[in-house]
């Protein structure tokens, strides 16, 4: 049920973020999903990519420090409340949505958000509970 | 571990003192025949050789400052003919110009001596190959620690510093025992070993004797646990000899050992220059006892210690010398406090148990000095959440505030970005124009 994201660390310096997506280039990983958090200092790159482990491999070295985390792909309804069906049971039960992020399907009609929980196993739990879409890793990658 | 030199290492200390007393009289006439500085500085103190009747008399000498070598450099301070001086070192000169010191024969036996002693102290025997990763050339620390081993009877791999990558293949494949190099730069050594997938766990090492900068209680615990090894500090400078003045013993590894046989040590007021007694914390201050071409009397060292007279576990008498946390133009004055860069390594070590690649800056906007602490965020330490990392920023900030005094602003920067030495760690940079 769980996909994984790669994480960069990321100084707030002009062109750093080029660099990193130039060094996928040239190790012909393909960005499937993407999110950059920053601050003043610094910035977290997230992404999800065809192949995780040629990517960690060519970001390291060239000495960017690359972290991995397990997240959860959910598939959500293209219709007004598509996501409170998807946060609703989840915010009873008392589970916290770390950040978020959109993934752009080339297929089906429906938006793919990509979840990080604070619990990700009660979050697994209660959206098979509630029947909403969880998509496997492996196919997230290859969408 | 045995003892390299029986007779004079574990010497009671009354017959120490005896020998301490004959040598330094012996020094002390020969420095006022000899060095225009001593006379000159005898005469205006009102003091004559002989006026030195116990060891308790030396303080009435005054003191050897930096700024005395640099007056007269280069060559002002030898006691001896150029003919006699058989090689000469010089310091860095990170704080200002080299001061140039020089060696006859004798005085590079002596070295060898001592240096042979420090090696077996930390653990090593004829039967280790020894890994040496000081730099060779003017710096004291490569040659210092290359006629030390020979001494002992030990194979040396002169490797010098840099060209990292080289070394982590002679280490793997040649299966040295024995690393010697300064503390920082064996980190970026293991750091480069990890990244070509060497693990030094895997290597053959047993003991290393680390030193030329000062480095805290908390680096020895994270060498040790990431290279395998026993990590001994070993002490000297230049100006005293070299390396091969003090170290710890693999036994206790509590206290540097200074070879008292070869120099006094002083323990002073940095303020006032007073004496004060043993156990209390002040400034270093050596005179060498046995040196030929550059006999050096009460000099400062800007090093802060303690001294302790204890017997020790393994048996040597000499007084031991508390590790050293700083130097006085270290030191820096951040708002009126006083900060020492290992403090801050301290707190990091403490904190996340980061690897200490960190450097401190010192800026000031307006009449007000700031702080910052630059420290490169590794995989261990990284997190996706933005969250955990300000968490980090903050919580490392509120220790330096409370163990230090000082406010500090915390920033993450990306891994290598503080430059790697090869010698001396720079630790601080001080943009403050004063």
């Amino acid at each position: 049920m769980r996909a994984e994201q790669i994480s960069i660390f990321l100084e707030n310096k002009a062109g750093r973020l080029a660099e990193v997506t130039a060094t996928l280039r040239d190790a012909n990983v393909n960005i499937r999903a993407l999110s950059l958090a920053d601050t003043t200092d610094f910035g977290i790159l997230r992404l999800i990519v065809n192949d995780n482990e040629k990517a960690e491999k060519a970001l390291k070295q060239e000495g960017f420090t690359v972290g991995k985390t397990d997240v959860i792909a959910v598939e959500v309804d293209d219709n007004p409340g598509g996501l409170n069906q998807v946060l609703d049971p989840l915010t009873r039960e008392g589970v916290n949505v770390e950040y978020m992020y959109a993934f752009a399907n080339p297929h089906g009609k429906n938006a793919i958000m990509i979840f990080r929980f604070d619990n990700i196993d009660k979050a697994i739990e209660i959206l098979s509970r509630n029947s909403i879409n969880v998509i496997k890793g492996n196919d997230v990658y290859s969408l | 571990m045995p003892i390299f030199n029986m007779d004079f290492e574990t010497m009671p200390r009354e017959a120490l003192k005896a020998i301490q007393l004959s040598r330094l009289k012996t020094t002390l006439e020969r420095v006022n025949a000899t060095v225009p500085f001593y006379r000159d500085s005898f005469k205006k103190a009102g003091i004559t050789p002989s006026d030195i009747k116990t060891l308790d008399d030396l303080k009435r000498i005054p003191f050897t400052t930096k700024q005395d070598l640099r007056d007269n450099y280069p060559y002002g301070m030898f006691a001896v003919p150029m003919e006699n001086v058989i090689r000469i070192h010089a310091s860095s000169g990170t704080t200002g110009s080299p001061t140039v010191v020089g060696y006859t024969r004798r005085d590079i036996d002596t070295w060898a001596e001592l240096m042979a002693r420090c090696l077996a102290a930390g653990g090593a025997t004829s039967h280790d190959i020894l890994h040496n990763a000081y730099g060779y050339g003017l710096f004291t620390g490569g040659l210092g620690v290359h006629y030390g081993a020979e001494r002992l009877g030990a194979s040396v791999i002169p490797v010098s510093g840099g060209n990292t990558k080289r070394q982590v293949i002679i280490m793997r494949d040649f299966k040295p025992t024995i690393l010697t190099g300064t503390p920082s730069y064996i980190l970026h050594l293991a750091e480069v070993a990890e990244e070509m997938g060497v693990s030094f766990k895997d290597l053959s090492f047993k003991a290393g004797i680390f030193g030329a900068e000062p480095w805290s209680e908390t680096m020895r615990t994270e060498i040790e646990s990431k290279l395998g090894l026993k990590a001994m500090d070993i002490y000297g400078l230049s100006e005293i000899m070299g390396p091969g003045v003090s170290i710890e013993c693999i036994q206790a590894q509590k206290g540097l050992h200074i070879f008292e046989d070869h120099f006094i040590p002083e323990i002073i007021n940095p303020e006032t220059g007073e004496v004060l007694p043993y156990g209390e914390t002040g400034e270093l201050v050596f005179t060498s006892i046995t040196k030929e071409a550059f006999p050096i009397i009460r000099y400062r060292t800007r090093d802060i210690s303690s001294l302790n007279p204890e017997p020790c576990i393994c048996g040597r008498t000499h007084v031991r010398m508390k590790k050293v946390s700083g130097r006085t133009d270290d030191m820096l004055i951040i708002r009126g406090v006083n900060v020492f860069p290992s403090q801050i390594e301290d707190v990091l070590m403490k904190n996340e148990n980061i690897l200490p690649h960190y450097q401190l800056v010192v800026d000031r906007s307006g009449n007000l000095d700031t702080l910052t602490v630059r420290v490169e965020v590794s995989d261990r330490i990284f997190s996706d959440a933005i969250k955990n990392l300000q968490i980090m920023e903050g919580k490392i900030s509120k220790d330096i505030k409370e163990y230090l005094g000082v406010s500090a602003k915390v920033r993450l920067v990306e891994p290598k970005t503080i430059e790697r030495s090869q010698g001396k760690a720079v630790r601080v940079i001080d943009n403050r124009k004063i």
